[in-house]
């Protein structure tokens, strides 16, 4: 094992074209994991903020919150099933902003609320919003009033919070009438009358037993008539082009690994024959094959390892590069499961080359 | 107790339909402090029988002793084992690990051995020393002469402290001058610890260092 780290150290040459080639790969496969999260993020804040472990929808709607109705009947029907503790109306408005001293408007999401979502407060006052940390970079500042919609709805920020964005515009969260009232102005013929929602957030007396909520799921379902009830989670992945989003980029970041350990594969296979007579030497002075092998899959980590520091950093620099330009999220869970699925791709790939180092003859050193 | 004894030793190698005959009833013993030079032409069977000796190769037929331990049904790994214990080799290419300074060439043995580091370390240097390398410990192979490289390999070839050194043409690569350093080295190295060596050469001169010069012919033993 130290031999193989030596000969890194001390010949690090015969490893560049190896390191090189991971490093790009690592580079791929982070960007496309920071896309597939910043689009994700990007587009389910607003649902995975969501107090409720459950949340309602008429059941006509495809659990998509645009075409949902729920009326104040439906509403409190909910709320009596056994189960549920407390139940919250969630309404939601895409429309456009325009914000003081810019030019461009900016796209967001105006979002009635009743039961405060993770890190909001309670719902402001009407025509006031909180509104999420990245219309900062659309020019946004708390006190500053917006003009919201078609009819310029004046709107002001009281405050920010993060990660809350829907559909990718950025989130501003007002008492429920406000939301209806951007909602009328946009889509004149969505009006909704006081007490409708388009979802309802369900809080349960077990949030952490699956099973039980999905007692309670289908409780409310039976009880009131017109709704589907699902958890969070999967409202968050019915969410439009989730569900597509996260298995496309998943698979061609599955093929990037594949190549990863392809790569690794044909290197180490040739290190590996480029380094026969060393190997036998080493087999004739007493090593074992599973002392020779554990060198080259060290070699193979600490290059993955070192490939991936690299990478990260060349990522960091061009996310600072492109800013806003496109959604890339850099999130730690997102840096291990890299790093992890890199090493042991890596490992793989050379461990193709353990038939070649046990068949390596001891005989051979001396000619 | 021999430190080698080969008793009706034989080789076969396959060569497609064809079986080549590399070693025939050969029968050797060479004790625990002799010094022996094994002379023949190209391909008469010298480095079959050093390797078959130092564990490197099984024999087809016949039984092969080394320090006490019967070999001749040795599994692989316990070959591996063997060899880590019991026999040095000087290889012809000298074969030093082109990114290891001469210290660690010697180290390699007590790493695959897993010996103690600490004692390993004093006697890597120790050995180093004895063959005039103190001061040239620290340089990769690179860096050293062809004699300097050739005394590493006999460093290494002592350092788990073996019952047999085996020698595949130390002065091949050498002029005279240097061929008969080296080989006073190897024999008061060998001497000095007591150690058996089997020497094998081309060069008839450089016999007069051995205790006894056996010859092969055809793989056979002749004298």
């Amino acid at each position: 094992m130290n031999l193989g780290l030596k000969e890194l150290r001390r010949r690090p040459g015969r490893f560049g074209a190896a390191a090189a080639a991971l490093v790009l790969i690592s580079v791929l496969t982070l960007f496309l994991g920071g896309l597939l999260d910043g689009l994700y993020l990007g587009s389910t804040g607003a649902l995975r903020a969501q107090p409720g472990e459950l949340m309602t929808f008429s059941d006509n709607s495809k659990l998509s919150v645009i075409r949902s109705r729920i009326t104040p009947e439906q509403r409190s029907g909910i709320a009596k099933v056994d189960g549920v503790t407390a139940v919250g109306g969630v309404g939601f408005a895409l429309v456009a902003a325009t914000v003081p001293e810019r030019s461009e408007p900016a796209s967001v999401a105006v979002i009635g609320y009743e039961l405060a979502p993770k890190g909001l407060p309670a719902p402001p006052v009407a025509g006031e919003a909180f509104a999420d940390q990245s219309l900062e970079s659309k020019g946004v500042r708390v006190g500053q009033v917006l003009a919201v919609g078609p009819r310029k709805l004046p709107i002001k920020v009281v405050g920010f919070v993060p990660d809350t964005n829907f559909l990718q515009q950025g989130a501003l969260w007002t008492a429920p009438d406000t939301w209806r009232e951007v909602l009328a102005s946009a889509r004149p013929d969505q009006t909704l009358p006081p007490g409708t929602f388009q979802a309802i957030t369900v809080q349960t007396a077990t949030p952490n037993d699956p099973v039980a909520l999905a007692t309670v799921a289908a409780s409310i379902d039976r009880s009131v008539a017109g709704v589907r009830t699902v958890t969070t989670e999967d409202a968050v992945l019915a969410l439009p082009g989730i569900k597509e989003q996260n298995s496309t980029f998943t698979a061609i970041i599955g093929v990037t690994l594949l190549v990863a350990g392809i790569v690794v594969a044909l290197f180490f296979a040739l290190l590996t024959l480029e380094r026969t007579g060393m190997f036998a030497v080493f087999k004739a002075v007493g090593a074992s094959s599973v002392q020779v092998f554990a060198g080259v899959i060290v070699q193979a980590v600490v290059v993955a390892l070192s490939a991936f520091v690299v990478s990260v950093v060349l990522v960091f620099l061009a996310a600072a590069g492109i800013g806003d330009a496109l959604p890339l999220t850099l999130v730690p869970q997102r840096l291990v499961s890299t790093a992890v699925a890199l090493i042991v791709t890596a490992a793989l790939g050379a461990a193709i080359s353990l038939r070649r180092v046990v068949r390596i003859d001891p005989a051979a050193a001396i000619g | 107790m021999p430190a080698l004894e080969l008793t009706d030793v034989r080789k076969l190698y396959q060569s497609g339909d064809a079986e080549i005959v590399a070693l025939e009833s050969t029968t050797l013993s060479v004790a625990s402090d002799e010094i022996l030079a094994l002379v023949g032409p190209s391909g008469s069977g010298k480095t079959t029988l050093l390797s078959i000796a130092g564990g490197l190769l099984g024999a087809t037929e016949g039984k092969v002793v080394v320090g006490g331990e019967d070999i001749t049904g040795h599994s692989r790994r316990e070959l591996t084992d063997f060899r880590r214990r019991r026999v040095g080799f000087v290889f012809q290419a000298v074969n030093l690990v082109p990114f290891l300074n001469a210290r660690e060439n010697l180290l390699i043995v007590a790493e695959f051995a897993k010996l103690d580091k600490k004692g390993s370390k004093t006697r890597a240097e120790q050995l180093l020393g004895e063959l005039g390398l103190g001061d040239r410990m620290s340089n990769l192979p690179s860096q050293l002469s062809g004699g300097e490289r050739q005394r590493v390999a006999i460093g290494r070839a002592l350092m788990n402290q073996p019952e047999l050194v085996l020698i595949d043409e130390p002065t091949s690569a050498l002029d005279t001058k240097l061929g008969e350093q080296v080989m006073q080295l190897i024999v008061r190295e060998v001497k000095d610890r007591g150690t058996a060596a089997v020497i094998v050469t081309h060069d008839l001169r450089m016999t007069q260092f051995a205790d006894r010069t056996v010859k092969i012919t055809d793989g056979r033993i002749t004298s």
